[in-house]
């Protein structure tokens, strides 16, 4: 495992970081809004790559369907582009076939909680060591605002226009119950939080989820009066609280509130590890 | 000197011995009848040459576990039937577009739906071609014995590596499901291909370049390409695109790198064909009943003979018209209601009497069903 | 109906069909890999071995067939049977039509008591197996000693290596002496067929 330079951290710390990461050749702007979490979250994950000191190379990065599945194609990366809610089954083969490589699954709501959420709970299952960032909008943003598993009940979406009459998954505690050993939940608003969660996810051996609160101001934000992206960032900062002050709160202190920070942590074996085991039990056997 | 490699074999293992001969080392599955010893197999085998097996949580994530495995550079392979072939074709779909070569073996069986598990058809002809949504052009290769399985297997993998393109294999339950005393081939027997790896300097490399055979070298991940695959369409370079003229580009690529090739692609039996009058055109299992029906006619005096695909698609226009054309009558059996029989109709000069011989209850035609129509169409 | 071409074709014998039938779980299937592998020790004969799957292969009725040719095997499923071992009635039932009529028929004795012809083989496998092998579960294979005797299909000792390397480690003696038996009490009954009745 890369260890954490902090010394490079505060002279790299400057956007032109980031810069540094962006695909040749490919022409910009990207396809998200002016205001939208997912370049905040890009900034984060790049900024925790280079401080961890990957290069280029050893990272693989993968993707569905999304808005937020775009971001392979603008990163100078291995780019897995991939179908609708499927990119953990593809990324489990690249890491798979290659165990040295870092391999980054981008997603969101609708793509890994509804239609990947069996590659998703099988992924946890398995432990195998995949750093999965899940940008969490609560809607399905590049089709126009319709209701995914995460739209809170009561609220508006295209598809449910009369306030949504279903419960909304908790994906960190559905990680974490189907056996992913790391998982933790930041916001686009608290940007150096993010940055050390992704980081300790990377730098985790075995499957981890980084939930990301986002704001999809464009469809959800207007659909249920949250205001511009401005609003959304600032009710994210009002509404969540760190593992740490949670423990002083009563839960009527809680109510509304949403938990970041590190919210599992364990050492369970690893799937490719264990593999190779096997491997080298039976190598050359007839 | 006695060949101590003879063996007897499962249909669905040797589809194991011709991969892991063509050099697969990564296999992800998910278990359904009849194609499960395939996946049984190479979960014993691999971990023994340093391959990989794992074993997905559905043939969706199989296959894409599989294009994920052959992007990095391995020869990758999963195996199905029936249902699970059809919850693939969205995933086999991402790898024509993103012309990653990978190897898919469909066991057939009954159906639509879960259909007959246990039992023999070659329903899913069409669906091999015409799987995934879009436009495209498929390689389908199909067995008919244990030995075949092994031989076709290797070359389901050559092709797939020099095309850049998934290819097929139409195996069948009876196929599958019998066993056969077979010779292994030893190393060197059969020329195994690997796919054309990038060379230039990576700030001049495109994933997708068009080149004169329309096959564009490879660059494994982690290999310092850092390339884009998508299942978008794209451009040379893997950035997506709306301009017409880059769609057109890219499909008229999928296509010709194939169709241009197609004489080399395609594979066929000819038996006793010199002088017959009436051809039998098969593929699969069913052509080892049309061969003893044919030799039986034949020993009766009729001028009889067969065509047995082993390349089902692309479809051989020229050199089965180039068979037939002594020909007044073609009968051509199949389990199902009729499927490469289309083709035929559509290859084949308008004058040509085409019967259609059909079976799909589950069990394969018998020689003397074939001979019946024979005499019949007569 | 008058068939021009159906009536003018004759099946050339150069396929020898082999059916062993009974329950699930009395080792019909085992058995025909066995004997095909036994066979095909005479690298001058081609196998085919297949056997029937699912619901059909569960509990009920049970079969497996090995189709043996000096040629090239076109049709790798039975046609007509040359041989064909009943393990249990109901097998008996179902499969004797597709017994060639001089086609070769073994029972056992002990669990098949209506027998539609005259002329079969007959002893008491599963009897044998427990009494005799030690153990009910080699029945399948004090059969194949017996098939090794009535047919000739293949020989004693190629059966034996053939069994040797399929039986769990421990057990081989208990199969080497089911073959011998087998093989033996079969002899016996060829030379005089009016032991076949006895149990």
């Amino acid at each position: 495992m890369a260890t954490v330079e902090k010394t490079k951290s505060v002279e790299k710390q400057k956007s032109d970081v980031v810069l540094n990461y962006f695909r040749p050749r490919k022409k910009l702007p990207s396809v998200w809004c002016a205001g939208c979490g997912n370049g905040i979250v890009m900034s984060a994950l790049i900024r925790a790559i280079d401080k961890l000191g990957y290069s280029k190379d050893e990272v693989a990065m993968v993707s569905g369907i999304g808005c937020t599945s775009r971001m392979p194609i603008y990163l100078d990366f291995s780019a897995l582009h991939t179908t609708h809610g499927r990119a953990l089954a593809f990324a489990t083969g690249i890491k798979f076939a290659k165990p040295h490589m870092k391999v980054i699954v981008i997603t969101g709501d609708g793509d890994c909680l509804a239609i990947g959420g069996n590659h998703f709970i099988h992924a946890c299952r398995r432990n195998i060591d995949i750093t999965a960032i899940l940008i969490n909008n609560h809607i399905y943003g590049m089709t126009g605002g319709q209701g995914s598993p995460t739209t809170p009940s009561g609220s508006i979406s295209t598809t449910t226009p009369y306030g949504n009459v279903e419960k909304n998954f908790d994906p960190c505690k559905l990680a974490e119950a189907a056996g992913a050993s790391f998982v933790a939940r930041g916001t686009v608003y608290h940007t150096p939080q993010l940055e050390k969660a992704i980081t300790k996810a990377l730098d985790h051996n075995g499957f981890s989820l980084v939930e990301v609160i986002s704001n999809c101001h464009t469809y959800y934000g207007r659909l249920n009066r949250r205001g511009d992206a401005v609003s959304m960032l600032n009710a994210f900062k009002e509404n969540s609280v760190t593992t740490a002050k949670a423990k002083k709160l009563s839960p009527e202190e809680m109510e509304g509130k949403f938990l970041i920070g590190t919210l599992h942590e364990d050492d369970r074996t690893e799937f490719c590890d264990e593999y190779q085991k096997v491997v080298d039990a039976h190598m050359g056997e007839k | 000197m006695v060949d101590t490699q003879r063996t007897l074999l499962l249909g669905n293992l040797a589809a194991v011995e011709g991969a892991i001969y063509a050099g697969m080392r990564f296999y992800a599955g998910y278990p359904i009848t009849p194609s499960t010893e395939v996946a049984e197999g190479c979960s014993r085998e691999l971990p023994k040459i340093g391959g990989r097996f794992i074993q997905m949580e559905d043939e969706i994530s199989s296959i894409g576990a599989v294009v994920g495995a052959s992007v990095s550079g391995m020869k990758a392979m999963t195996a199905t039937s029936g249902p699970g072939f059809s919850l693939m074709q969205e995933n086999i779909g991402y790898a024509y577009i993103t012309e990653t070569p990978c190897v898919v073996i469909n066991v057939q069986r009954g159906g639509p739906s879960t259909g007959l598990p246990t039992k023999v058809s070659q329903s899913d002809t069409m669906q091999a071609r015409w799987g995934p949504h879009g436009d495209y052009t498929a390689i389908v290769v199909a067995p008919s014995t244990v030995g075949d399985t092994v031989t076709e297997t290797i070359r389901a993998f050559n092709l797939s590596e020099r095309f850049r393109t998934p290819v097929v294999i139409l195996m069948d339950e009876i196929i599958g499901h019998q066993r056969e005393l077979i010779s292994l081939p030893k190393p060197g027997e059969h020329q195994v291909i690997n796919r054309v790896k990038a060379t230039v300097p990576p700030e001049e490399f495109q994933p997708f370049r068009l080149t004169a055979n329309g096959v564009s070298p490879m660059a494994a991940y982690g290999e310092g390409y850092r390339t884009i695959s998508t299942g978008l369409t794209h451009d040379p370079m893997g950035f997506t695109t709306n301009e017409p003229k880059e769609i057109k580009v890219k499909l008229d690529k999928l296509r010709n790198k194939i169709m241009d090739f197609r004489s080399e692609i395609t594979k066929l039996r000819v038996e006793m064909m010199d002088d017959a009058e009436i051809a039998f055109v098969s593929y699969g299992s069913v052509s080892r009943a049309v061969l003893l029906a044919v030799a039986l006619a034949r020993s009766a005096g009729v001028k009889v003979g067969l065509v047995q695909l082993y390349t089902v698609w692309p479809f051989p226009d020229n050199k089965l018209r180039d068979y037939c054309q002594k020909c007044q009558k073609i009968i051509v059996p199949e389990l199902n209601m009729g499927q490469i029989v289309h083709e035929i109709r559509r290859v084949m000069p308008p004058d040509t009497e085409i019967h259609s011989l059909q079976r799909y209850d589950g069990e394969i035609l018998t020689p003397m069903q074939i001979l019946e129509k024979l005499e019949e169409v007569m | 109906m008058e068939h021009k071409l159906l009536d003018k074709i004759e099946v050339p014998h150069d396929r020898f069909e082999i059916r062993l039938s009974g329950s699930g779980g009395q080792g019909m299937i085992l058995g025909s890999v066995i004997l095909a592998e036994a066979i095909g020790v005479d690298y001058s004969k081609n196998v085919v071995q297949t056997q029937s799957y699912g619901p059909e292969a569960r509990g009920g009725a049970s079969k497996a067939d090995v189709v043996v040719s000096t040629n090239e095997i076109y049709y790798p499923k039975a046609m007509q049977l040359d041989m064909l071992l009943c393990m249990t009635q109901e097998s008996m039932d179902r499969y004797y039509a597709d017994l060639h009529k001089d086609g070769v028929l073994i029972v056992d004795s002990g669990l098949v008591k209506n027998v539609p012809t005259e002329t079969y083989y007959a002893l008491p496998f599963t009897k044998i197996a427990r009494e005799e092998a030690g153990h009910v579960m080699v029945a399948n294979v004090v059969a194949l000693g017996a098939i090794a005797a009535f047919t000739g299909i293949v020989s004693k000792e190629d059966l034996i290596d053939a069994v040797l390397k399929r039986a769990p480690r421990g057990t081989e003696e208990k199969n080497r002496t089911a073959v011998e038996i087998g093989y033996a009490e079969a002899m016996k009954v060829k030379k005089d067929p009016s032991r076949r009745a006895e149990d």
